[in-house]
């Protein structure tokens, strides 16, 4: 994978439109603002009723997420293109979970809503109807996501990377600041664990910044190319959008998401945290 | 606070009510984008910013261009990208409702 095969630029998408075997998709966590428009004949994706399992924290199983594919209309050799609003953060979510299950061809939309918007590009109201498909997805590729027990073993031997702003990596704030604070986790990091935030990588208009802006500023805060790495945030989705600059425009080979993040292991029982702007010891 | 809040990272509704807000205890930052006629700006991007600078959190402003943020005291930069330009203000910030006015030209 590489930054030719995993971002389109707008201009490319507004060229692609109407090419068949290419699916725009626009996810969000709040889908009103595809409700007021979107870019012509993309569908949605709602991240929270759709891709979540309604019950337990977890995602949608393997038929789960077949079934979703077929209802939306997209099949196993579409070109599925993502975008979505707050920075790519639920897009680049999206692509992991497409990844995740097997996806060949996704893409995402550089800089997302946002540049779109700002660049007055066509919006519309008009929700194309897309025939029902039989798709198939293959088992998840575990390769890509870390669960709890491995990220507790990789505190002091594997990259930990927090992507979360350096005020919720310090433990001063629990949740992005245009969210309400009240949370019951504790605040700080996962000892070892590098502060990079997500917006690091992005330029102010939503776009990534460069590969060789990108290979620098992860290799200044100190982030280890011959370890694994292992990204996170508060709940996933921020520490996809770094995914995807390390794994997919970088090349490093071994990152996974931890898809938990701190609102899982910050409830954990036993585990260390660490608090303050320092990466910390392992305990 | 809304369900919505509590389990996602998306902003929620910006010309919401502030139920649910302890202004004794949270520090809240909100305003209005305006053009340089006064006119509010929907639509725009607010992005809060730290007091060195590093990027807190980003918003779209409300139709009636209204923005909110939930920081802790200090001093922040609340800034705006919009098609009718950008704008940038300072926010020395204390526990409570700090009100800003933001103009983008």
């Amino acid at each position: 994978m590489s930054r030719d095969t995993a971002l389109v630029t707008v201009e490319w998408a507004e060229k692609n439109l109407n090419t068949p075997g290419v699916v725009f998709v626009e996810v969000d966590e709040d889908t009103s603002a595809y409700d007021t428009g979107h870019i012509p004949g993309a569908i949605k994706l709602d991240w929270r009723t759709e891709l979540q399992d309604p019950v337990r924290r977890d995602f949608l199983n393997r038929e789960q997420f077949e079934e979703l594919m077929s209802a939306k209309g997209i099949s196993n050799d579409d070109t599925v293109v993502l975008y979505g609003g707050n920075n790519n953060w639920f897009a680049a979510y999206a692509y992991w979970y497409f990844k995740l299950y097997g996806h060949e061809s996704v893409k995402l939309l550089d800089g997302g809503r946002k540049k779109w918007e700002l660049d007055n590009r066509v919006l519309v109201t008009e929700v194309p109807q897309r025939p029902r498909t039989t798709y198939r997805a293959k088992e998840q590729d575990l390769s890509l996501r870390a669960f709890r027990d491995e990220v507790v073993a990789a505190i002091g031997t594997q990259n930990l990377v927090d992507v979360r702003s350096p005020d919720e990596y310090a433990g001063r704030l629990l949740a992005p600041a245009h969210l309400p604070q009240e949370q019951a986790q504790r605040g700080g990091h996962i000892p070892t664990a590098i502060n990079v935030p997500w917006s690091k990588a992005a330029n102010e208009d939503g776009t990534f910044k460069s590969n060789e802006e990108l290979r620098a500023l992860y290799e200044a805060a100190g982030l280890d190319g011959s370890k694994p790495i292992i990204a996170y945030c508060r709940i996933g989705e921020r520490s996809s959008h770094t995914w995807f600059a390390l794994h997919e425009l970088l090349g490093y080979q071994n990152v996974k998401n931890y898809d938990g993040s701190w609102t899982e292991y910050g409830s954990l029982v036993g585990v260390p945290v660490a608090t303050g702007d320092e990466p910390g010891e392992p305990a | 606070m809304s369900a919505a809040a509590a389990s996602g990272c998306g902003a929620p509704d910006q010309s919401a009510p502030l139920t649910g807000v302890d202004p004794t205890r949270e520090t809240v930052i909100t305003g209005v984008v305006r053009n340089s006629t006064g006119t509010a700006v929907g639509g725009a991007y607010v992005r809060l910013l730290d007091a060195t600078g590093e990027f807190a959190a980003e918003v779209v402003s409300s139709p009636e261009g209204a923005f909110r943020f939930y920081a802790a005291p200090g001093t922040w930069q609340v800034r705006a990208l919009s098609r009718q330009g950008t704008g940038q203000v300072e926010v020395p910030a204390t526990v409570g409702i700090n009100q800003v006015a933001l103009t983008v030209a």
